[in-house]
């Protein structure tokens, strides 16, 4: 029986465990908006989304450095990126990338996603499009 | 006319797998055997409509048929005659015929193969392979119809995503779709058991080569997708817990539950309940997997379908066959299917352990793929669960899994004892830990500990397969006798822990040993990469069938000595206006050099990607491995009639 009991009590810890490192895990998806509101956390991982605005990109003469703007066409942010931007990744398209906000306001990615379809908006991006009417709504 | 042609046979198909439902349960309803052997030939002949139904369509794109519209999404006038045969299944409508068309062929191999069924599970099992065949030939050609046809046809199509033309990709989806639809013929076995509520280790024996041979294909689907990734995206990546890889990683892995469940169901007659639980589970996840890309609710790089009633239309099939199972095995589960008896410490009992641990770690994956698109459809918010999530927990739950996969092989079945055990590893364990040592000892600074613990595991299932092979040779008259006497089921079952072996010590050398570099380069330049110096030559502009191209020429040295020269690409596909990147790799049993184009930076440099990947075919390598070992073990000679007399002997009727 202490061998089930044994059984029990480790898969107990182990979705425990599982639960606790899910919610250290979740990236949450912000638009410059919710930046602009203050909404977005300091020190802490997440996703921002919107078009890439038109001349914003600026790459480094020396190095993989690259910044530019994204907007949701009410507020805009400025991201910085060090590495190799995806094929599709052009101005005037929707991208997502995953980072943090420095104390400088910069968001700095880690990572750039753009999709392989040059009509392509990330659904976030498609949705926070449209929350400018509704987002005094939300809490 | 031809397309005219297979629009009908398609329909037709319906009204066969109708009656293949229809016909075979008012048979065993009212013992009429004609009507239950009707549903054989009624499998058959939907196969063969089907069989039409497709071979149309594939004319349809060869004779560049642009007035259907399917042709005209999926394909150009330029487009290679091989990548039009494979845009037959390059997006939806195609894709889901080919899915009817698997399932009616796995309907037509267990019709050939059911004279030793008993006639009644024979005709349940066609029946519900029927009814869900009816359920996606209704959603064919009610949602996403692919013969209809729009007038004036246009003078070319739209061509094939680029990302698909591969030739990795014309044989990656059939594969995935036999395994995932291949789990339908478990499923349907699982169902005539709760029916006629009787399910015996015959059943077991019955049902074990089907699931073998759906796992078998599903993971050689994964593997070759993999391995697309690997070339074909140009990241260097091979995993990316992209939900769809996730999709079909789930009933994969619940697939491995279900053939160890099965294997005591068949060998001591346990674990019924849980053998019936998981083979209606996996099929399940397959559903879901099929939800899960047909719907548009993943934004992935697979999601080329985004019409909400589809996702409606395959949720509701989803719900109205797992939920009809699941109420089945609620009523009928219990008393259909009491078990034998083990002790403790057995093999059981590690076996229980084993598959309970793959539950938990298809549960995970499903959590994570699962909660983002949950929160999203409450309106909670956007998330995303990162990699980091899936590796920790993966890592957390296969840790226990590999050492009881372990203990098991070493224990005997119903009862053995904690003493005798511990006396059985001690030695095998050792002598992993000590190689592990020896191993760490060459591995780079930083990472050795992580990686020497992921060769650790895999040197202990070795240590587990060696251990079980000696125990039968060992003490033998004849040892070698017994050797090729092996029986089948045991050299699989032996190949296979040996490829997860492999696969999990490339895993581990991989993720801990790889060199990445992502560095701007112009011609003329050079980057030390590892022990190697990598110079960028030059680089021209090429025209192919269907893209225009620049293509780099890097020479790759050591030590002063020219070794190889890689010509990776960057392709721009004119018609849909999409770059693809073509990596340029140096393939090795123990590295790869993997070198890719990024974009042009201006004066004439490129952001470039170099990677040496470490132990990376071990990956692939270790999962044919597996592969194999079950497509042996599923070739066992049958031992079915003994089994049955046995069988007859212990529950009679």
């Amino acid at each position: 029986m202490w061998t089930i009991g044994l059984l029990v009590a480790g898969m107990a810890l182990a979705t425990g465990l599982i639960l606790k490192s899910f919610q250290q895990n979740l990236m949450y998806f912000y638009s410059p908006g919710d930046i602009a509101a203050g909404k977005a956390p300091d020190g802490r991982d997440f996703r921002i989304g919107g078009m890439v605005v038109k001349g914003s990109v600026k790459r480094d003469t020396a190095s993989l450095a690259v910044t530019f703007t994204l907007t949701d066409y009410a507020h805009e942010t400025n991201v910085t990126y060090n590495g190799i931007l995806p094929d599709l990744f052009r101005e005037g398209q929707g991208i997502v990338a995953n980072g943090h906000l420095n104390p400088q306001g910069l968001f700095e990615a880690d990572e750039v996603l753009a999709k392989h379809d040059e009509k392509y908006m990330p659904p976030e991006v498609a949705a926070s499009l449209k929350t400018p009417k509704t987002a005094s709504n939300n809490p | 006319m031809i397309v005219e042609y297979g629009h009908f046979a398609l329909a037709l198909a319906l009204a066969v797998a109708i009656l293949q439902t229809g016909v075979p349960l008012l048979g065993v309803a009212f013992q009429r055997s004609v009507w239950m052997d009707f549903g054989a030939t009624a499998a058959r002949w939907q196969c063969l409509l089907l069989l039409t139904a497709f071979l149309c369509l594939a004319y349809a794109f060869l004779s560049h048929d642009f007035g259907v519209i399917y042709v005209a999404q999926n394909s150009n006038s330029a487009l290679p005659w091989f990548y039009r045969l494979s845009a037959v299944w390059g997006a939806h409508e195609g894709s889901l015929l080919l899915w009817v068309l698997i399932l009616s062929g796995w309907g037509t191999a267990v019709s050939l193969r059911s004279q030793q069924l008993p006639q009644d599970i024979a005709a349940i099992v066609i029946a519900v392979l029927g009814l869900i065949g009816t359920a996606f030939l209704l959603f064919l050609i009610g949602t996403s119809n692919p013969f209809l046809r729009s007038w004036p046809a246009p003078a070319d199509g739209a061509d094939l995503n680029p990302l698909l033309q591969d030739v990795g990709l014309i044989v990656h989806p059939p594969l995935l779709y036999m395994g995932y639809v291949g789990f339908a013929v478990p499923f349907a076995f699982a169902i005539a058991a709760l029916v006629r509520g009787r399910m015996t280790p015959a059943w077991a024996a019955w049902a074990r080569p089907w699931t073998l041979a759906a796992w078998v294909f599903l993971t050689i689907g994964i593997a070759l997708g993999s391995f697309w990734a690997y070339y074909e995206l140009g990241w260097g990546g091979w995993w990316f817990w992209d939900p769809v890889e996730n999709a079909s990683f789930m009933p994969w892995l619940l697939g491995i539950a279900l053939i160890h469940s099965l294997v005591v169901s068949e060998k001591r007659g346990s674990f019924k309940n849980w053998t019936v639980l998981l083979a209606i589970g996996t099929f399940a996840l397959s559903l879901l997997g099929t939800f899960l890309v047909r719907s548009g609710v993943l934004t992935s790089v697979h999601a080329f379908a985004t019409d909400p009633t589809r996702g409606v239309f395959v949720l509701a099939i989803l719900g109205t066959i797992v939920g009809g199972a699941l109420l089945l095995y609620a009523w009928r589960g219990p008393s259909a299917l009491a078990g034998g008896s083990h002790h403790v410490v057995s093999r059981e009992s590690f076996l229980l352990a084993n598959t309970l641990l793959l539950t938990v770690a298809t549960a995970t994956v499903l959590l994570g793929t699962l909660y983002p698109l949950l929160i999203d459809a409450l309106g909670l918010g956007k998330i995303s669960v990162g990699a980091p999530w899936f590796n920790l927990v993966f890592t957390l739950v296969m840790t226990p899994l590999i050492l009881t996969l372990g203990l098991g092989q070493f224990a005997r079945w119903k009862e053995d004892s904690l003493q005798r055990l511990v006396k059985q590893v001690a030695l095998f364990a050792v002598g992993a830990v000590l190689i592990a040592l020896c191993i760490a000892a060459v591995l780079a600074p930083t990472t050795r500990w992580r990686a020497a613990a992921g060769v650790l595991l895999a040197l202990w299932i070795v240590a587990s397969v060696a251990s079980g092979v000696w125990a039968r040779v060992a003490k033998r008259q004849q040892p070698w006798a017994v050797l090729r006497a092996l029986p089948r089921s045991f050299i699989g079952q032996c190949i296979a822990h040996l490829g997860f072996a492999v696969t999990l010590a490339g895993v581990s050398l991989t993720s801990t040993q790889s060199i990445d570099l992502h560095t701007r380069l112009a011609p003329g330049d050079h980057v030390a990469l590892g022990p190697y110096t990598v110079r960028f030559d030059s680089l021209r502009e090429l025209d192919g069938a269907n893209f225009r191209a620049s293509e780099a020429r890097f020479l790759i040295e050591r030590d002063g000595v020219p070794l190889y020269e890689l010509r990776p690409q960057k392709r721009f596909y004119q018609v849909r206006s999409v770059s693809m990147t073509e990596a340029g790799i140096v393939p090795g049993f123990a590295r790869d050099l993997y070198i890719a184009l990024g974009e042009p930076l201006g004066d004439g440099a490129w952001s470039v990607r170099l990677h040496i990947k470490a132990f990376v075919r071990w990956l692939w390598l270790g999962a044919l491995m597996m592969a194999g070992g079950g497509l042996i073990a599923m070739r066992e000679r049958r031992r079915t009639s003994a089994v049955g007399a046995l069988d007859a002997l212990v529950n009679p009727r």
